[in-house]
């Protein structure tokens, strides 16, 4: 691979274990998101690759080369941290023309450079502003002018959307992917944002615990969540014990809420996940699950339903096309076994 | 994300830092005060109850009462009429409001000896009131003696410390929620009830912390008293001074001073405690300031009252002051009375002249040019020691042991501050005039001195400086192409280079304007400029009133010009360095 490896990397503080044998890539002119809950390690993964931190064990490779020992004001990566770290004592332009002046370009390059970074992020005219002076949003754009203005081998993004509202976060990831793409900027994206993650990157990283938990295209994350951890962090809720069986050589998955013709598994205990979109009413075939409504919420182009099934609750999308019933109904869905997702060797979890 | 590599140069740095400010505070903090303590120790034992008898307790307990009678009378005077500016400030926007607030802080920073002489040129023996008196209205002799008064005193300290109240209690109201006061009303409480329940139990706190902060100045005041109550008027300060540097009578300063420094202790303790009350964040405090413009006549006729009393009172005796110095009024010696007041530079222009009439055989140009000297020294030395002592202060030290040293020193640096310059300078007199170290013909004597006035100003100028750099800013800078050096140059040098200049400018207005432990340690052929403005202040003859005078406004100029100084850089709105 041309761009970025990590192999096996641990690092631990005092004692406690942060990464646990990290190993991923970054292709050149990728866009990689690394996503998981707060602690989980995405920072203390970017600070290694920065070089802000070195790693217990393990190696991390650019372009080939090992980065062990090189300091990070030689790497050429760029970093917008989730504090921004703007520079109190300069204004905008002299912080966007920081990473320039250490590269000694001349005079005129840098104004032009700054120029051109400030009219990408959309801030043309706040050359003077003395950066207390700046709304959250603008500061975030200086962050990112600053980090893209020396033409980073690589760019790492902290959280950059963290402090903001749904509709500027949704509006602001839009552009920043395209603005990225534009570039064809390497990039490494942090958050804890599955929408953000999904909308900005062409691969995500899911992390968890210090580990990587799956490695895929939005597209397979969403679709074939590799662990019930990735499917719960997606915010999955439908889980049941489950078990694969032989029976008249064809597989089945045992759950108790009936069984299914589940073809190609391999035998074992484990957990099942029903999607929430999964569910059908009034269609008679796979499993069938009863129980009553106890909430129903529009949302538009779907009605959420909550289903009480004897101790559990379950969470079902349904098109609100169809005749949907009503809070304290009982209704009866069809589960089609496309829906249903199992893990095996996955045994206890909070939500069994 | 934790740091590693990039903060342990820091680290490396500040494991070395505390040693100069802990030999700093020992050699000439500790030592001199325990000097004091060890020399009343020493007499007991060798005298044993002799030197007790010869100590007349009824003139301590006199000296003792005056100063804490003045310093309450002050503060009362002070606090009732600081409340109204205080309320103002706080609930109205009007026009000119900041330039008030900026007039009504310049009493504050004046060397004490400027406030003197600027009552003096208002109210004393030659000053305005008995010139025009005299001139105009006919009177035979000077009519007011205001001077060598309790009034006079009373005045001069409120004129000094009324901003505190302003500024303290003000800051506080205005963080009040108006609202709290307003539920009150609906509640049925009439304007009044709804003060003095529910506003005034909830501003004490703030009243209190500022009351006590203005008692401790007034009750160590030196310059203040020493000119203009003259020696009728003593507080334990300027009887310290009067014992030693008149009468030479040691043991009798060193008990005053013993007693100057329990109380002045027992009272700064007592200020910390109520300030630590005043910083906690009110449960109910506005997030925004709530002010409203002026729109019924009595407001506006309150706010007049104010603001006129604030202009008239802070402003005038500064005035005053300036006019008094370019005024000739023709007194000879041997004269009774004025003659024709006339405008004159005379007293400016005298300033460079070595009359042989003179009591010190110098022209008083050598004394600003010691004053500057020596000024310079203290800035100089205060930022040696206040920079390594400020690094050291502001992170938290990864040893137990530099950290326990780290909490220990961070109070420690303040002692100066609630200590009197006088006793200081009684404790510097008793340590350094012999071996082993005798530095009494050191020209660097004051400058030490001066340096562990301004000590506590320098730190605290620093520290938030220091702390103000984060460790995301090494990082961002480094992961932007900047090396170790370079972050230094780029980063920390600019940020803290700002504060640098505020911690200098500080310690050479401090220097300029210091006079107690001044007063004790100068050398006759080497006064400085406030010593010079005592001198000539003391010595009869229209001259050498108008030397006080010009002297005094060269005084204010220079710690004028400082503080603007101060105010500009600190508000960070200039540019780069």
């Amino acid at each position: 691979m041309d761009g970025l490896v990590l192999q096996r990397v641990s690092k631990s503080f005092e004692a406690k274990k942060v990464l646990e044998e990290v190993s991923f890539e970054v292709g050149l002119g990728e866009i990689v998101a690394l996503l998981g809950p707060s602690g989980c390690g995405k920072s203390t993964t970017l600070g290694l690759i920065a070089g802000l931190i070195e790693p217990d064990s393990g190696e991390i490779y650019w372009r080939g080369n090992s980065l062990r020992g090189i300091p990070p004001h030689q790497r050429h990566f760029g970093l917008m941290f989730q504090d921004l770290a703007l520079f109190p004592h300069l204004n905008v332009f002299e912080n966007v023309a920081f990473g320039l002046r250490l590269r000694r370009q001349p005079q005129t390059e840098v104004r032009k450079r700054v120029k051109e970074v400030l009219q990408l992020v959309n801030l043309t005219g706040f050359e003077d502003r003395d950066v207390a002076t700046l709304s959250g949003g603008e500061m975030q754009r200086v962050a990112l002018a600053r980090a893209i203005a020396p033409q980073p081998q690589l760019l790492m993004l902290d959280e950059p959307l963290a402090s903001l509202d749904r509709i500027l976060k949704d509006r602001l990831a839009v552009e920043l992917r395209q603005l990225l793409r534009q570039m064809n900027q390497t990039a490494i994206y942090v958050t804890h944002d599955q929408e953000e993650a999904f909308m900005v990157a062409d691969r995500v990283i899911l992390m968890n615990q210090g580990k990587v938990e799956q490695i895929g295209t939005p597209q397979e994350i969403f679709c074939s969540p590799s662990t019930p951890f990735v499917a719960e962090f997606l915010g999955m809720k439908n889980f049941v014990e489950g078990e694969v069986i032989y029976e008249d050589g064809e597989s089945w998955l045992v759950t108790p809420l009936g069984r299914i013709r589940f073809p190609n598994q391999p035998a074992g205990k484990g957990i099942a996940l029903i999607r929430p979109e999964g569910a059908t009413v009034d269609v008679h075939e796979g499993l069938q699950l009863m129980g009553r409504v106890t909430q129903k919420l529009f949302r538009g182009d779907h009605c959420q339903i909550e289903l009480q099934w004897g101790e559990k609750r379950f969470s079902f999308l349904l098109p609100c096309s169809q005749k949907t019933p009503n809070e304290g109904d009982t209704l009866c869905l069809s589960l089609s076994p496309r829906s249903v997702i199992f893990f095996r060797n996955h045994t206890s979890h909070s939500f069994t | 994300m934790r740091t590693a590599s990039l903060a342990s140069s820091w680290k490396k740095g500040s494991a070395l830092a505390w040693v100069l400010p802990v030999l700093f505070l020992a050699l000439f903090y500790f030592y001199p005060l325990g000097s004091i303590l060890f020399f009343a120790f020493e007499r007991l034992v060798e005298e044993g109850g002799e030197s007790l008898r010869a100590l007349n307790l009824a003139y301590l307990w006199r000296v003792l009462r005056f100063t804490v009678y003045q310093a309450f009378l002050s503060t009362l005077l002070t606090v009732l009429l600081g409340m109204p500016a205080a309320y103002l400030f706080a609930r109205y926007e009007f026009r000119g409001k900041t330039l008030l607030r900026a007039l009504s802080t310049i009493p504050f920073v004046l060397p004490t000896l400027v406030v003197a002489a600027a009552f003096n040129a208002l109210y004393g023996p030659r000053g305005w009131a008995n010139l025009v008196a005299v001139n105009l209205l006919g009177f035979e002799e000077p009519p007011f003696t205001l001077t060598n008064s309790l009034i006079a005193i009373l005045v001069a300290h409120v004129f000094y410390n009324l901003t505190i109240v302003i500024r303290l209690v003000g800051d506080y109201w205005s963080r009040l929620d108006p609202r709290l006061s307003q539920a009150g009303r609906s509640l049925g409480a009439t304007p009044w009830q709804a003060f003095w329940k529910i506003t005034f139990p909830l501003l004490l706190p703030a009243i209190l912390s500022a009351s006590l902060l203005v008692f401790i100045f007034d009750f160590t005041s030196f310059g203040v008293i020493l000119i203009l109550g003259g020696p009728r008027y003593a507080t334990l300060e300027v009887e310290i001074y009067y014992q030693m540097s008149g009468l030479l009578n040691i043991p009798v300063a060193v008990t005053l001073s013993l007693l100057q420094l329990g109380c002045t202790w027992v009272l700064t303790i007592a200020y910390n405690r109520l300030s630590e009350k005043v910083t906690r964040p009110l449960p109910l405090a506005a997030q925004r300031r709530v002010v409203s413009r002026l729109l019924k006549p009595h407001q506006k006729v309150f706010a007049f009252l104010v603001v006129a009393f604030l202009v008239v009172f802070q402003v005038m005796p500064l005035v005053a002051l300036v006019g008094r110095s370019l005024t000739y009024a023709g007194w000879e010696r041997g004269e009774r009375g004025f003659g024709v007041p006339t405008l004159s530079l005379a007293a400016y222009q005298e300033i460079f002249i070595n009359r042989r009439a003179s009591l010190f055989y110098i022209p008083p140009i050598q004394a600003i040019a010691i004053s500057l000297g020596y000024a310079l020294a203290t800035l100089l030395f205060s930022l040696l020691i206040g920079f390594p002592t400020a690094w050291f202060l502001a992170r938290q030290q990864g040893s137990g042991k530099l950290e326990r040293l780290r909490r220990w020193l961070e109070p420690t640096v303040l002692l100066p501050l609630g200590t009197s310059s006088v006793t200081l300078g009684l404790g510097f007199i008793l340590a350094f005039s012999q071996p082993p170290f005798d530095l009494r013909a050191s020209p660097l004597l004051i400058p030490i001195a001066h340096t562990l006035v301004a000590f506590p100003f320098v730190v605290r100028s620093l520290l938030p400086a220091l702390r103000s750099i984060r460790p995301r800013y090494h990082q961002a800078a480094a992961v932007l192409g900047a090396s170790p050096s370079q972050i230094v140059r780029r980063i920390d040098l600019p940020i803290v280079g700002r504060a640098a200049l505020v911690a200098g400018v500080f310690a050479f207005g401090i220097s300029m304007g210091e006079f107690g432990a001044t007063a004790l340690l100068t050398r006759p052929e080497f006064p400085t400029l406030p010593v010079a403005i005592y001198r000539f202040l003391g010595q009869p003859g229209e001259m050498n009133y108008g030397q006080a005078m010009a002297l005094s406004v060269f005084l204010m100029a220079t710690t004028g010009l400082g503080m603007i100084l101060i105010e500009r850089f600190r508000s960070g709105e200039v540019g780069e360095f």
